[in-house]
Parts: C-alpha cells; sequence; structure tokens
C-alpha cells in the first residue's frame, strides 16, 4: 500500500468511527483521531500479520494499552480484513464482539485485553520475554497514551523490559497532550487548554534505557520510516515518540480535551465527516 | 509419622519437576526467590526462571503476555501481594482473559515468619474466591501442594494456589492424588462436623482425635478447593452431622466459612458457627503464640465444637 493510500485509510478509520460511536451514542473519539495514521500504518504495512489467520503464532502482536481507543482499533481491523466493516454498528451494543474496551476473549485478532489504563506494557514485555524463550522472531507493539505513562506500571515495565534488554518490543508513545480532565493551567479549569500529561518523555524513557525515537504521528512517510528504524534490533526496547494532535482531522475537535468521549448529534455528525471528506489527501 | 514439611520446599521442587516434563513452563518472581524456593528452580534450571523485580503489577501483566503465547506461566510472591498490590491486574488481564496463569501465593495466612500484618492478608481467599474465572486452592500440607501443582499445571484457566511457609505435619496419604473441586473426608463422626481447608486442616484434625477422646464423634471434611468449591459433597456431609463448624486460618468473611454458609443456607439450612480471624488483621509474632492470639490452635477449635454442639 501506498504512503498516500495508508493516509486515506487514516481517515476512513475516523469516518467509521464517527459513524460507530454516532450509533451507538458513546465512545472516545479524541484519541482515535490522534492514532488513526499510526494505527493505519501499522496495520497497512508494518505489522506481519494474516487477517484470514489471526491467531497465526508467528504473527507480529498489537496491544492498543490506551483501550478506550477500542473502537478505532476496530475499524482498522474491520477495514484490514479481520471481520466485515458492517459489523462497526454493532460497537458497544449488547452480544457485541466489538466491546468498549478490546476484549480478547470476544475478538479473534485481539492480543491483549486492555482497558485500565497503565496496563498495557506489562504483557507486551511478557510476549517479548516470551518469544524470546521460545526462539520465534516476531516484534511486540504497544500503544500508549500519554496520560496512562503517570501509571506507575508503565515504568516497572520499562524497567524490566531494559533489564532483559528486549529489543523485539516497540512501544508507541501517542504523545497528542490532553487526557480526558487533566491539569489546569494558569487560568484554571475553566479555560479549554489543559497541561500536557507527559513532560520531556524523551528524557524519560531514555533513562529508563530505552531507544528514543520520535515522528509527526499524522505523517505517514515518517511514521513508516521510524517504524523500520525501530525494527532494527539494537539490544534495547525502542519507544517511538509520536507527536500528535487529539481530534486530529476535525476544527473543532482538535485539541479538545471534551472531546476525549462524548455523544454528538447529526449535525455534528455531518460537519465532522464533510471535514474529513475535504481532508482526504487525493 | 514422617517428618514436616514446608510446602515452600515442595514448591520449589516440583516447579523443577514440571519444568522437566513440560517445555512450556515457566516461573515468575518477585525478588522473594529465596523465600519462596523459587530459588531452587534458578539454579537448577535458569533459563526457566524469571526474576521481575519488586514490581507485582508488572509481575501479573508479563506472566499474562507469557500465557497468550500458550506458556505456562507460574508466578510466586507473597498472598498479601498477590492478592492485593496488583488485584487489578489479576483481574483485567488474567482472570477476565481466563489466560493459563497459576498464582502462587506463598505466606498465606499468619504464620509467616515474623513480618507482621503488612505481610500477612486475612481475606485472600474472599477476594479470589470472588474474581470470575478465578480458580482456588489452598493445599492442607506439602504432599497436597505437590499434587495440586502437578494437577493444576494442565488445567485450563487461571488459578490461585495458596500455601503456607513453615514445615507442617501430613495430613493427606504419601499417594495422593488431587483432583481440581474434589473435598477429602478425613473423620467420619455423627455429632458435629468440622470442614476446613488449608494448614488449618491439621489443627481440625488433632482437635477431632480430642473430640473423640471425649467421646464426642467428629467429622472432618478437608476442602481444598474453594472454586470451584463441591457443594454437593459440603451439602452431603452436612446432612450426615448435627451441625457444622468451619474453620480457616483466613477472615471469617468472604472465605471457606462464607462459602459453606452460602451453599448450606440455600440448599440444606444448618447450624453453622466459623472459627478464623474475626474481622481483624494480625501481627508480629511466634506461631504459637499467634495460634493462640488469633484463636486458631487445635484446643480453639475443640471448645468450639463443644461450645456449638451445646447450643445445637
Amino acid at each position: 500500500m501506498t504512503e498516500g493510500e495508508i493516509a486515506r485509510m487514516g481517515n476512513e478509520i475516523r469516518r467509521q468511527t464517527l459513524r460507530a460511536v454516532f450509533h451507538a451514542g458513546a465512545g472516545h473519539i479524541g484519541g482515535v483521531f490522534s492514532a488513526a495514521e499510526l494505527l493505519a500504518a501499522l496495520y497497512f504495512s508494518v505489522l506481519r500479520i494474516d487477517p484470514s489467520k489471526p491467531q497465526w503464532p508467528d504473527r507480529d502482536r498489537f496491544i492498543l494499552s490506551k483501550g478506550h481507543a477500542a473502537i478505532g482499533l476496530y475499524a482498522t481491523l474491520a477495514l484490514r480484513g479481520y471481520f466485515s466493516v458492517a459489523e462497526l454498528a454493532t460497537f458497544d451494543a449488547i452480544d457485541s464482539r466489538l466491546q468498549g474496551h478490546p476484549d480478547m476473549t470476544k475478538l479473534p485478532g485481539l492480543d491483549m485485553s486492555t482497558g485500565s489504563l497503565g496496563q498495557g506494557l506489562s504483557p507486551g514485555v511478557g510476549m517479548a520475554l516470551g518469544a524470546r524463550y521460545m526462539g520465534k522472531e516476531f516484534s511486540t507493539w504497544v500503544m500508549l497514551g500519554d496520560g496512562e505513562t503517570q501509571e506507575g506500571q508503565i515504568w516497572e515495565a520499562a524497567f524490566a523490559a531494559s533489564r532483559y534488554e528486549l529489543d523485539n518490543l516497540i512501544a508507541i508513545l501517542d504523545w497528542n497532550h490532553l487526557q480526558q480532565y487533566g491539569w489546569s493551567t494558569e487560568a484554571g479549569y475553566a479555560a479549554s487548554a489543559r497541561l500536557d500529561p507527559s513532560v520531556d518523555p524523551q528524557a524519560k524513557w531514555r533513562a529508563f534505557g530505552w531507544r528514543v525515537l520520535e515522528c509527526d504521528g499524522h505523517d505517514v512517510s515518517e511514521i513508516l520510516k521510524t517504524c523500520q528504524a525501530a525494527l532494527e534490533r539494537s539490544g534495547r526496547p525502542t519507544v517511538i515518540i509520536a507527536r500528535t494532535t487529539k481530534g486530529k482531522g476535525v476544527s473543532f475537535m482538535e485539541n479538545e480535551y471534551a472531546w476525549h468521549s462524548r455523544p454528538f448529534d447529526a449535525a455534528l455528525l455531518e460537519r465532522a465527516l464533510a471535514e474529513l471528506n475535504e481532508a482526504t489527501p487525493g | 509419622m514422617s517428618n514436616p514439611i514446608a510446602q515452600r520446599d515442595v514448591f520449589g521442587d516440583t516447579m523443577i519437576e514440571l519444568c522437566q516434563r513440560d517445555e512450556r513452563v515457566v516461573l515468575l518472581d518477585g525478588d522473594l526467590a529465596n523465600s519462596t524456593k523459587s530459588d531452587k528452580l534458578a539454579a537448577a534450571l535458569p533459563g526457566r526462571f524469571f526474576m521481575m523485580g519488586i514490581a507485582e503489577q508488572n509481575l501479573a501483566g508479563v506472566a499474562a503476555g507469557m500465557a497468550t503465547l500458550g506458556l505456562k506461566p507460574w508466578v510466586a510472591s507473597f498472598a498479601a501481594f498477590l492478592a492485593t498490590r496488583d488485584l487489578d491486574q489479576v483481574r483485567v488481564v488474567i482472570a477476565q482473559p481466563r489466560l493459563n496463569v497459576r498464582l502462587a501465593a506463598h505466606y498465606s495466612g499468619l504464620l509467616t515468619g515474623f513480618t507482621g500484618k503488612t505481610h500477612q492478608v486475612v481475606n485472600d481467599l474472599a477476594i479470589m474466591r470472588s474474581l470470575p474465572n478465578m480458580a482456588c486452592v489452598a493445599p492442607c500440607d506439602a504432599i497436597e501442594a505437590r499434587a495440586a501443582m502437578l494437577a493444576l499445571n494442565d488445567y485450563e484457566g487461571p488459578v490461585y494456589l495458596r500455601l503456607t511457609r513453615d514445615p507442617a505435619p501430613a495430613v493427606v496419604a504419601a499417594d495422593s492424588v488431587f483432583e481440581l473441586g474434589r473435598t477429602v473426608t478425613l473423620r467420619s463422626g455423627a455429632d458435629v462436623g468440622i470442614i476446613s481447608t488449608g494448614g488449618q486442616t491439621a489443627r481440625a484434625l488433632a482437635a477431632a482425635d480430642e473430640l473423640a477422646r471425649q467421646h464426642v464423634a467428629a467429622s472432618v471434611l478437608h476442602v481444598p478447593t474453594l472454586k470451584p468449591i463441591d457443594a454437593d459433597a459440603i451439602v452431603a456431609f452436612a446432612e450426615g452431622v448435627r451441625c457444622v463448624l468451619t474453620c480457616e486460618e483466613h477472615s471469617i468473611i468472604g472465605g471457606l466459612g462464607g462459602a459453606v454458609c452460602e451453599i448450606l443456607g440455600e440448599r440444606s439450612p444448618t447450624r453453622v458457627a466459623r472459627l478464623g480471624l474475626r474481622d481483624v488483621d494480625g501481627e508480629s509474632g511466634p506461631n504459637d503464640a499467634l495460634l493462640r492470639k488469633y484463636g486458631l490452635t487445635e484446643q480453639h477449635v475443640t471448645y468450639a465444637a463443644l461450645e456449638l454442639l451445646r447450643q445445637t
């Protein structure tokens, strides 16, 4: 798939997410939109996977540690052919395989159940450590939200990964600078601005012994180059710090913490879809 | 009678045995290998042992990740840490996805080697048996601990295995086979039925012998599996006696006593008394002093049985 096609897929993930969340009347949007190009690049280019064999033992693993972006992952999996795009309409419905947070017992293609924040990197360490023990070549990718790196367990896992020199483990930090409610600025909580959930993440990950790479998380070309660099085995785990914008692609959602998760009406849906259609690269 | 053996010693030896017979088995430990006797495996088969540092939340998650690959990770730490420090991790990435992780919860109960209440979790069975999908096992001695480990290695799903620290007398026969969910009738008598679990069963058995000397016929039912619990066996046992005394080195809230009352209350209302920690934490002290202060000696079991019979 070309870079342009991956970029278009990123926007298609956003459109499918909007429709599913509108249909369900609930769901997280901002953190999907910040990660849309990252998800598209991973599933349509980087990951060694086979949608017809979701349990293939040698596949690359992907853990969405920021599990509240589940609908973005479901949209990606559906577009990649794991299941029909029509099933996205069941998101959050009773008996659906598409739970509010990823449930690996229900949906093939999910490598780990997530949702309680800060927990995804540790199973990634287990997969990477287990792969080495089993003599398997696959890589394990974990997408982290910046807000969830406030959880201590992330740093327990970061320490263990570097102690075991897990160079088959790659974390991607979706550094979108916003969390659900967030820390106030000098203007107080009344303002829409909030302080960054993660201060100087480069220095923190470096201090924990990780190789730190950076990219523009909405520039597909940069994402692909950085992911290829991350796959070089360096004797250390790698984190890709992806600079992103929460709500990316829809003007009235961008950098607005309130769009972390909220219902919206048909008029707003149409406005958002119109912006996304306009922005879709040729 | 053979020399008392510690469950933790048997744990270390049995881990070696399991690793030798099953290449999918690995052991993760939270910097307590010389306490949990995981160090035996670390010395014998270092490639199968993963020291994960003083970080129990990560420990649980790493084990879960390994289990998704088809490995059979065992996790060794203290009961106090496995049941509470990483409870959300156990719930979300082990129990809910039904992964094959075995939590070897060492130093359970009060007899933890002068640690005090921070290291004595009094409600781990209550917590673990209320987690959907989690099997829950408390062996009474080293023989049963080994037999349980051999059986549980092939079980599909997460397991909480509650182990004790100090050497204790053998209760079950040396060639005993463990079957998940099965209870063990150790004594038969029609007056009072004592239902016990874990290390407390040895003291329940001693109490039954003392009651026999006092011409009181006591039955003893050992319940090593708190979940899935054998409700039919407990009902049948209760229907053969006048009253039931539960006893456990655990809170009377939510553990074996709670489970028995739930079953009998629904299916065969029976007079029950619960012996255990009465909604209190433990403290530091020698084992005999702890058992005396918290009412868990064989004399306490004997007295409680007589008192229950008097009231029934």
